[in-house]
């Protein structure tokens, strides 16, 4: 049943700086809306609790792919689309191209952006667990200032993050450093397009003389958050990803995660199927 | 035969208005004055009404407001009996029962109204299982929970178990089902008691409405008027809901004084409409050693829901399917529809037909193999032939050549070969492989003596510009009526399609020609359109004013001549049914149906063994239909009912928590999308032998039986699974694939 | 009940018009189009984003109508079903879907055509998994996308000429 729409109210900043002010003017009172592809979901199914809005959607401080020598830098409003059609993401960062791809369908690519993802903070979204495999970094803006910040550790809780009433996501910084690690990246949704996914693997390895050296594996829809698996990670390091690894790599995520039944899937199958794609990966490390 | 227009892929008759999208909905509709109406629901899963309060900030005063009360006529919305009220008075039957309805020109007030609506409920005990109905655990409709019971019988199984080399058993399961049209349902209504009842809307049967509404207010059937707008798919789910809607609207505008339109969003739709039964066969078969099956011993049960609404006639066409296009000597089948406190299970595409069919072809793959025959063969063994008697002790008087069709699907799909190739190369690998098959039959038309009591019409009438139009109250809703039915048309006539018109079914119009369901329309009402058609050109030969090989300038000449010296030219046709046919109710036997479709599809799939995801990889149909009025009409009928049951199969799992569908919306129900659904490979295997023109039959429900078995046998090849539920999601089969280890 | 801020004027371009309308800023450009401007073609199938049916060009890229609050339409260009056909001649996809069966109830039809007709204009000739995945917003519940399939492949040679 949708919400009430006349009660809401929209207002569009001239730029970001505007916006921050009023996000500091009147800490909590306004959120920030982008492309929409969750806020006005939540209208429709009548549980969109903030009743006003700043958009943002058009604000050029927060759009664009920027390229230096050490890294990626995304505007928080980059969309999947975007993400998709760039050419340096597709060699370096192909775990995040897929995700973008794997997202919604074209239009919902066209509208949903990086920085709505990590705010709204789905422990089912796509992206975040690419993020977290590439250590993705988070600028965080407000009128005090801006901060960068580790995306590891940024969401707290379910629907919880480490961002206060008065700022906004405003980039997103990739380190290139990871274009000779193996990759592997899997959602297992409910169908193959317009999926909310059961689980999502997102896993990156480096390897030396057959030998994990270092390693990042991140799962989506297992945990109250996106999470990564740092137990396992360390447990791997330095190991050949042999059978009996694998073997007691996948019993070490069995103990990080902490999957739910819902409306979509089941506790066992998630937990099932995280151990399944973990060692799926490790057998691509091995070859 | 040969035929000009029949057999031609000719454009859809309302393609244009489609592609532009002129073509008018429903909810496109707007009328002066019209106010918005919104169905507030009981929300408890049994109970007793104890008090409605209307609480908020709501200015009550300005908003219409209809209970139980304000009902003119009967509290029912009358189908086959009377159980189901309009608005639920004292008592609530289950989660999504109607008691209160609203009405108000701003949409969006409304919307805050319906929430300020609280109804006090004391709760009684519920049901929500077919085991808990059976067991009469509560007692929550008539003296039983049983809507209807019925027996078929043929021979003696009791006979056969003493002398059978081999047993088999097994119990089954299929889920729920939502229609999932992509238009939702929707009225408008105009309702006062000057002007009698008016209502458009998004609908199958136009005549059930007008039946419905009828007892509602307590009107002469001439007061009332049920007007049918372009429908965006149907699928059995806009059979008997849109008379709960178009009821509901009416008593808001009789109310109001005002036109109101009723659409319900998505998640209203899905959790309150109709949706497949869901169902339990248990099977229990004699088969001796060189595979001839001995007896056949079937206890099909399908859950009803709260009310009766269809369930005796869906329990009944799942029952006469339930053993297959099989010579069997003897048969047994029980068949029962139960109450739960569920919102009423209705009419879907096959309608009892896919749950009886998918336990049948599971079993019979296990039923080989118990036998140590190939699963095609097993069948091969048993097909039935002309001149044999199926279950309901109904002999076949058509050609049924079901090993051909067999060889020409296995051959299209290269079965056999992939068959043993996978069974090579499974085991080890990570993404196995698997194809399997169903054999089935589909009965046209309604059920046993159901045509006869429809008596269905159909009107023809000719205009002063050799234009003829077609009056019947079947409707389009995207499978093709307007189209074929000008193609009939215009084939008996000798004129080209295009100077055939289709009217709007709109019951101050148009006879009553019947349900569009069933798989009637092609067979049955095209034979009536056939009929309507040919006493025109009757008429016109009768009167002297056309002779034989008539050109279309020479009709129009004729018809405005005719028109100017006698009146209308027209034509009304009455069902008639054939006289050899006979169908005794009470033994349960005899002539089903007039004809029957059969085929035979075979389904590739993989599965990921990591994660157990299933996909359709490859999908061969093929079938018999008789003669195929519009090839791609057709086809795009046997790919649409196979992507359904490719749903039906692996995806559509509606998770209910006390009654109530709990994944209401399109995100969380989980409908293939193009990405899902594999190329469709579609055979007809024309033997024009039906009763419809030119020897057609019924196609419309056909494609949803088979799909589903195909994909599990296909699945339990790849596998080794014992599959014995759908839907398959991949958590059931990692589950079954995990017991089955341990 | 809380009040907003009330209405806002829009002004935007519908099909190369340049319009206006009134809406609540959080109004969905879905039901600005169908009330506000009476642009019926335009269908809702789920209002979350996820049937596709609501499907329109808003600055040439493909979006959910449903999904699009009207504070945000504000100076955009929208192309809906309506501004598909040049006139009475229709455009090759929308030939192609009544050649080859693309429509049936013809629900879906509008969104599917205006993303077939994205599709084709970012992938002139498309392969199979690119008109899958192209098309794989756009839910239909009558063709098994078969036809709709076959429908796009049609048009791939003729709407080089419409684009």
């Amino acid at each position: 049943m949708r919400s009430h729409v006349p009660s809401y109210e929209i207002e569009t900043p001239k730029d970001l700086g505007a916006a921050l002010d009023r996000m500091a003017n009147e800490p909590g009172a306004w959120k920030p809306f982008a492309g929409g592809t969750d806020l006005m979901v939540l209208l429709e199914a009548g549980k969109l609790v903030e009743r006003r809005f700043l958009n943002i959607w058009k604000l050029p401080e927060l759009k664009g792919i920027e390229i230096t020598s050490s890294h990626v830098i995304l505007g928080a409003l980059t969309t999947y689309t975007e993400v998709r059609s760039s050419e340096v993401l597709a060699r370096e960062f192909p775990l995040l191209c897929r995700a973008a791809s794997e997202t919604g369908s074209v239009a919902t690519q066209n509208r949903g952006t990086l920085g709505g993802n990590i705010a709204n903070a789905s422990p089912a979204a796509d992206s975040p667990p690419a993020l977290l495999a590439y250590d993705a970094e988070v600028e965080i803006v407000s009128s005090r200032g801006n901060r960068w910040k580790a995306y590891s550790g940024f969401h707290v809780g379910y629907k919880a993050m480490d961002l206060v009433a008065d700022e906004l996501i405003n980039r997103i910084r990739l380190l290139r450093s990871k274009r000779d690690w193996k990759q592997h990246y899997r959602k297992v949704g409910t169908r193959r397009a317009q999926a909310v996914s059961k689980v999502c693997f997102a896993g990156a390895a480096r390897m030396q003389q057959g030998r994990i050296a270092d390693v990042r594996i991140a799962l989506g829809s297992i945990a109250p958050i996106v999470l990564r698996a740092t137990e396992t990670e360390k447990m791997l390091t330095g190991e050949k990803p042999s059978p009996a690894v694998r073997q007691a790599a996948q019993e070490m995520l069995a103990r990080e995660i902490t999957p739910i039944d819902d409306i979509r899937s089941t506790a066992r199958y998630r937990q099932r199927v995280a151990q399944n794609l973990l060692v799926e990966f490790l057998e691509m490390l091995a070859t | 035969m040969e035929t000009r227009v029949i057999g031609k892929s000719v454009p859809r008759k309302e393609g244009r208005e489609k592609v532009t999208g002129r073509a008018r909905y429903v909810d496109d509709l707007a009328f002066p004055g019209m106010l918005h109406g919104v169905t507030v629901r009981g929300p408890t899963a049994r109970g007793r009404i104890r008090g409605i309060f209307f609480e908020g900030d709501i200015p009550w005063k300005e908003i219409t407001i209809v209970t139980a009360k304000d009902i003119p006529g009967n509290n029912c919305i009358l189908l086959l009996i009377e159980d189901q009220p309009c608005l639920a008075d004292g008592l609530v039957n289950h989660k999504e029962e109607p008691v209160v309805l609203l009405a108000h020109q701003d949409a969006y007030l409304l919307g805050e109204a319906r929430r300020a609506v609280r109804i006090e409920i004391e709760p009684l005990p519920a049901i929500f299982t077919i085991e808990d109905s059976l067991a009469r655990k509560e007692i929550i409709w008539g003296e039983d929970n049983t809507f209807k019971s019925v027996r078929v019988e043929k021979g003696d199984v009791e006979s056969a178990w003493s002398v059978a080399d081999c047993i088999v058993e097994g119990e089954y399961e299929t889920g729920a089902q939502e229609q999932l049209y992509i238009e939702p349902q929707g009225m408008i209504a105009r309702a006062s008691p000057a002007d009698g009842v008016t209502v458009w809307g998004s609908l199958q049967c136009p005549h059930y409405v007008h039946k419905a509404l009828v007892s509602l207010f307590g009107l002469p059937k001439d007061r009332i008027r049920v007007v049918q707008t372009e429908t965006g798919g149907g699928f059995g789910g806009k059979e008997e809901y849109p008379s709960m809607i178009a009821a509901h609207a009416a008593l808001l505008a009789w109310k109001s004084g005002r036109p109101v339109k009723i659409i319900y969003d998505r998640a209203e739709d899905m959790a309150a409409t109709t949706k497949r039964h869901p169902s339990k066969t248990r099977h229990r078969t004699a088969v001796s050693s060189d595979g001839k099956l001995l007896a056949m011993d079937i206890d099909f049960t399908i859950d009803g829901g709260a009310y009766e609404t269809l369930s005796p006639v869906v329990l009944s066409r799942g029952t006469i399917h339930a053993a297959g296009p099989y010579d069997c000597p003897n048969v047994r089948i029980r068949g029962r529809a139960v109450a739960t406190n569920a919102p009423p299970h209705g009419a879907f595409r096959g309608f009892g037909a896919p749950q009886s069919v998918f336990a049948l072809e599971r079993h019979l793959d296990r039923v080989a193999a118990a036998v140590g025959l190939a699963p095609d063969e097993l069948r091969r063994r048993n097909f039935i032939r002309e001149g044999q008697t199926l279950a309901v002790n109904q002999v076949v008087h058509e050609r049924v050549e079901m090993g051909r069709l067999m060889d020409q699907a296995f051959e299209a799909s290269d079965y056999h070969v992939k068959r043993k190739q996978y069974s090579t190369e499974n085991p080890g690998a990570a993404i196995k492989k698997g194809i399997g098959f169903a054999c089935f039959l589909h009965g046209a038309g309604f059920t046993g003596s159901g045509e006869e009591y429809l008596a269905s019409e159909v009107a023809a009438e000719a205009t002063v510009e050799g234009r003829v139009r077609i009056r019947a109250g079947s409707t389009e809703m995207g499978q093709g009526t307007n189209t074929i039915f000008s193609q009939i048309a215009a084939e008996t006539l000798g004129l080209d399609y295009e100077k055939i018109d289709i009217a709007q079914p709109d019951t101050a119009n148009v006879p009553n020609s019947g349900p569009t369901v069933a798989s009637r329309t092609s067979m049955i009402v095209g034979k009536l359109v056939e009929s309507a058609a040919r006493e025109i050109q009757t008429k016109l030969f009768q009167s002297g004013l056309l002779e034989q090989g008539y050109d279309a300038a020479t009709f129009a000449k004729a018809c405005g001549e005719y028109i100017g010296r006698f009146g209308a030219l027209e034509s009304l046709i009455k069902y008639q049914h054939p006289a050899e046919l006979h169908w005794n109710d009470e033994r349960y036997e005899g002539d089903a149906y007039g004809a029957y479709a059969w085929a035979v599809y075979v389904a590739e799939v993989s599965v990921d063994t990591r994660t157990a995801e299933m996909r359709v990889e490859n999908f061969t149909a093929v079938q018999e239909v008789g003669r195929v009025i519009h090839p791609v009409l057709a086809a795009g009928q046997i790919e649409g009912g196979i992507a359904q049951g490719i749903g039906l199969a692996l995806y559509e799992n509606i998770v209910w928590h006390e009654g109530r569908m709990v994944n209401a919306q399109m995100t969380n129900y989980i409908m293939p999308t193009s990405m899902d659904v594999p190329r469709i490979r579609v055979f007809f295997d024309e033997i024009a032998q039906g009763r419809g023109p030119a020897g057609a039959k019924g196609i419309g429900e056909l494609p949803l039986d088979g799909t589903a078995p195909a994909i599990a046998n296909a699945v339990a090849h790849a596998t080794g699974a014992d599959i014995r539920r759908i839907p398959l999601t991949p958590e059931l089969l990692m589950e079954t694939l995990e017991k089955a280890h341990a | 009940m809380p009040e907003g801020s009330g209405k806002i004027q829009v002004r935007c371009t519908v099909n190369n018009k340049a319009v206006t309308f009134e809406a609540y800023p959080m109004a969905r450009l879905l039901d600005a189009l169908r009330e506000e401007l009476r642009l019926t073609g335009t269908k809702e199938g789920c209002g979350e984003g996820e049937c596709g049916a609501c499907t329109v060009e808003m600055d040439g890229a493909l979006v959910n109508s449903c999904l699009v609050p009207a504070a945000q339409v504000e100076a955009t260009k929208i192309l809906t079903i309506e501004g598909v056909a040049s006139g009475e001649r229709l455009h090759a996809v929308q030939q192609a879907f009544i050649t080859n069966g693309g429509a049936q109830c013809g629900i879906c039809t509008p969104g599917m055509i205006l993303a077939a007709v994205n599709l084709l204009r970012r992938f002139p000739e498309p392969t199979e998994v690119q008109i899958r995945e192209g098309l794989s917003g756009n839910l239909c519940r009558c063709t098994g996308y078969t036809k709709i399939f076959e429908s796009v492949v049609a048009a791939c040679g003729e709407s080089e000429r419409d684009a």
